[in-house]
C-alpha cells in the first residue's frame, strides 16, 4: 500500500472513536482489532509461504497465558519439591515475555514441522494447540484449569517524566490495539519486501528453483513461523489484559478457523487482506446477534464467506487490485479496450 | 598449455534407481574456466548427473568435490552457496511473479543483511536493495529481455522462460554455471545469442558444464566433450576428437544406422 493510503486509513481508524461512542461496538472493535493482529500472523505464514498452521490459536494462546502469568504472578509445586514462585511483574514485562515464549514455541513447530511439510505442518500445528489446550486445562495449579485466570491487571504503559499511565478504557485500549496492529503491520511488510521475503515468495512458488539459487528452506520457513507466532502471542497478550479474564477455551478450533476465514476472504498473501477479512468476520457477530441463533450466525458465516469467495475467488483485496489494475492501467495504446473491459467483468 | 586447475571433480559416481542404473562408475573432473560439454542420448544420465553434482540427487556410490569441498551429504542451497548453480532442463521459473521479481529472488544470495537491518529499514539494508535492483535490471538486459521485464514470467514464450531460466542462475552469481538442455525450444536466432552469452559468461571467469543436444553448438562452444550412454563414459575430449569417434556415432546415430 502506497504511504499516503497507508496514513490516511490510520487516521480514519484513529478518528473512529470520536464519532462512536457506542461502548457496545466499540469492545467489538477492540477484539476484532486483536484478531485482526491475530490473522495478519496467520497471513504470513499462510500467504507468504503456503504453510496453513491449523493450530495457530495456540501461539494466541500461549501469549494470553504468559502474559496473564507474569503479571498475575504464580507459586507451583514441581515433581522432587521443587517450588517456583513468580511474583507479580508489570504487565507490559507479559507483553514482551508473551511474544518472545509464542515466538519459541513457533520456533519450536517450524522445527519439527518443516523438513516433511505440506499436510505435515497442518498436523503438527493442530496438535500442538490441542496439546496446549490440555495442559490449560490440566494444570489447574498454574493456570486454574476451567475456572479461568481472572483479575489479569490493565496494560500499564510507564512513560519517562510523565509517569505511567493504566489502560483501563475502551477508548485506551482502541488506541493500545491500533498501535499493535499498526507495529505488525509495518514490521511484515517491511519482512515481506525484504530478502527474507522473496525467499518465502521464492519457495511457495518453485521450491526447487528457489533452493537452486541457494534459498534454506528450513530457515527461511523457520524465520515466518517464530514471527508469525510472536505476533500472534502479541495479540494473545493484548486480549488477555483487555479481556482480564482467559479460560482453555481461548485455544478452541473454532478461533483458528476464524483466523483462516478471515485470512481467506481478505486475500492471502496480501497485506491489506487481513484486515479487511478480519474488519467483516469480526464485526458480523455485531450485526447478526440481535437478529439470530448462535447456531445460525454460523450458517450466515458460511454464506457470506462463499458468496465472497464465489464473487472474488482470490480474496477481497488481491481480486479488487486486479480489476483496478486492468481497468487503469492499461491505457487504449496497450491494448484493445474492448478487450480489458470484457477481462474487468470476469469473474475469474 | 597448462592445464587449468580443477574445479569439479567426479569420481566413481553411481546412482541406481532401483534395478536401474543410470549412471555407473563415472569420472570425469573440469577445470576451472573451462566449457565442458556432457551430452549423450535421452535417457543416458545426464541429468541425473546434474542432480547429484549439485545435491539434489544422493548418489548411490562415489564422490563429488567442487574446489576441494567434498560435496556429499550437503543439501542443494548449500552447493549453490558454494558458487555451483544449475539451470533446469525443464522450463523453471517463478510463475506468478514478474521477469525482474524473479531475478530479485535469484539474487538472494547477494541481498544477505540481518533480519533486524531489514525490519528496521536501516541504511544497509536500504543500500543493499538498491544495489540488488540495479543488478536485476542489468541481468535482463544482459539476457535481452527489457521489454518483458514487469510481465510475469508464466505468461512468456518458452524461449523466453529458458532466458529467465538462466538469468536467474547468473543471478545467484555462479562461479560453475550448470546448464541442462538450455537451448531447447529456442529457435535459430535465440540459441545464436545464446551461445555469445556463454561466452561472456565463460570470459567473465564463470566455468561451464553443458548439457546440449544440438550438436553444431555444442561442437562450436565447447572446450571438452564427455559422452555418456546408457550411463557410462564411452568418449570424453575434444570437439574434434569427439566428432570423429566411432563410439559416439554409433551410440548418436544406432544400430539402425550401422547395418545400413
Ligand atoms: N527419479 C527417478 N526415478 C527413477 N528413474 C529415473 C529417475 N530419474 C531418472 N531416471 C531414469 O534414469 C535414466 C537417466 O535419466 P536422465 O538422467 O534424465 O537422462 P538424460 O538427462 O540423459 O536424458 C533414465 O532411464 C530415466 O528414466
Ligand atoms: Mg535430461
Amino acid at each position: 500500500m502506497k504511504l499516503g493510503a497507508a496514513i490516511l486509513t490510520i487516521i480514519a481508524l484513529a478518528s473512529v472513536p470520536l464519532w462512536l461512542r457506542d461502548p457496545y461496538l466499540m469492545n467489538a472493535l477492540i477484539t476484532t482489532g486483536i484478531f485482526i493482529i491475530g490473522a495478519m500472523s496467520l497471513n504470513l505464514l499462510l500467504g507468504f509461504t503456503g504453510q496453513l498452521s491449523l493450530g495457530h490459536i495456540a501461539f494466541f494462546g500461549i501469549g494470553a497465558y504468559v502474559s496473564a502469568l507474569t503479571s498475575l504472578g504464580f507459586d507451583i509445586g514441581l515433581p522432587g519439591g521443587f517450588r517456583i514462585v513468580h511474583d507479580p511483574w508489570p504487565p507490559i514485562a507479559g507483553f514482551l515475555l508473551a511474544i518472545i515464549v509464542a515466538g519459541l514455541c513457533g520456533y519450536l513447530v517450524g522445527l519439527l514441522s518443516f523438513r516433511v511439510r505440506g499436510a505435515y505442518f497442518v498436523i503438527v500445528t493442530i496438535s500442538f494447540a490441542e496439546v496446549v489446550r490440555l495442559v490449560a486445562l490440566n494444570w489447574i495449579e498454574l493456570t486454574q484449569g476451567p475456572l479461568a485466570l481472572t483479575n489479569i491487571p490493565s496494560i500499564t504503559i510507564g512513560l519517562p517524566e510523565l509517569g505511567s499511565l493504566t489502560l483501563r478504557t475502551k477508548l485506551q485500549n482502541y488506541y493500545l490495539v491500533l498501535a499493535v496492529a499498526v507495529a505488525a503491520y509495518v514490521l511484515i511488510s517491511r519482512l515481506v519486501h525484504s530478502h527474507f521475503g522473496r525467499a518465502m515468495r521464492g519457495l511457495m512458488e518453485n521450491e526447487t528453483l528457489a533452493v537452486s539459487v541457494g534459498i534454506d528452506v528450513t530457515k527461511t520457513l523457520t524465520l515466518a513461523a517464530v514471527i508469525s507466532a510472536g505476533i500472534a502471542g502479541a495479540a494473545g497478550s493484548l486480549y488477555a489484559h483487555y479481556i482480564r479474564i482467559i479460560d482453555p477455551e481461548v485455544f478452541a478450533f473454532i478461533n483458528t478457523v476464524t483466523m483462516v476465514i478471515m485470512v481467506i476472504t481478505g486475500g492471502k498473501g496480501s497485506l491489506f487482506g487481513p484486515v479487511i477479512g478480519g474488519m467483516i468476520f469480526g464485526l458480523l457477530p455485531v450485526f447478526l446477534r440481535p437478529i439470530m441463533a448462535p447456531e445460525a450466525q454460523w450458517i450466515a458465516y458460511g454464506g457470506v464467506l462463499i458468496v465472497i469467495l464465489f464473487v472474488l475467488p482470490r480474496g477481497i483485496v488481491p481480486s479488487l487490485a486486479q480489476r483496478f489494475a486492468k481497468r487503469w492501467n492499461r491505457s487504449p495504446a496497450a491494448g484493445p479496450v474492448t478487450f480489458s473491459e470484457r477481462d474487468a467483468k470476469e469473474p475469474a | 598449455m597448462a592445464s587449468p586447475a580443477t574445479a569439479l571433480k567426479v569420481e566413481q559416481v553411481a546412482v541406481h534407481f532401483g534395478g536401474l542404473v543410470a549412471l555407473s562408475d563415472m569420472n570425469f573432473s573440469v577445470g576451472e574456466g573451462e566449457i565442458v560439454s556432457l551430452i549423450g542420448p535421452n535417457g543416458a544420465g545426464k541429468t541425473t548427473a546434474f542432480n547429484v553434482v549439485t545435491g539434489f540427487l544422493e548418489s548411490t556410490h562415489g564422490s563429488v568435490s567442487y574446489r576441494g569441498t567434498v560435496l556429499n551429504g550437503l543439501r542443494p542451497h548449500q552447493i549453490a552457496d558454494l558458487g555451483l548453480i544449475r539451470t533446469f532442463q525443464r522450463t523453471s521459473v517463478f510463475p506468478n511473479d514478474t521477469v525482474y521479481d524473479n531475478l530479485l529472488v535469484g539474487l538472494h544470495r547477494q541481498g544477505r543483511v540481518s533480519l533486524f537491518e531489514a525490519i528496521l529499514g536501516l541504511p544497509r539494508a536500504r543500500s543493499s536493495q538498491r544495489r540488488l535492483r540495479e543488478r536485476a535490471s542489468e541481468l535482463v538486459e544482459w539476457v535481452g529481455l527489457e521489454r518483458r521485464a514487469h510481465d510475469l514470467a508464466g505468461l512468456l514464450s518458452y524461449g523466453e522462460q529458458r532466458l529467465v531460466g538462466v538469468a536467474l542462475a547468473l543471478a545467484a552469481e555462479p562461479s560453475m554455471l550448470l546448464l541442462d538442455e538450455p537451448v531447447s525450444g529456442m529457435n535459430a536466432s535465440e540459441t545464436h545469442t545464446f551461445v555469445q552469452l556463454i561466452r561472456n559468461i565463460r570470459d567473465r571467469g564463470v566455468t561451464v558444464l553443458l548439457v546440449e543436444h544440438d550438436m553444431p553448438m555444442v561442437m562450436s562452444v565447447s572446450d571438452r566433450i564427455v559422452v555418456l550412454n546408457y550411463g557410462r563414459i564411452i568418449a570424453e575430449g575434444p570437439p574434434d576428437v569427439i566428432r570423429n569417434d566411432p563410439a559416439v556415432i554409433e551410440a548418436y546415430l544406432g544400430q539402425g544406422a550401422t547395418r545400413a
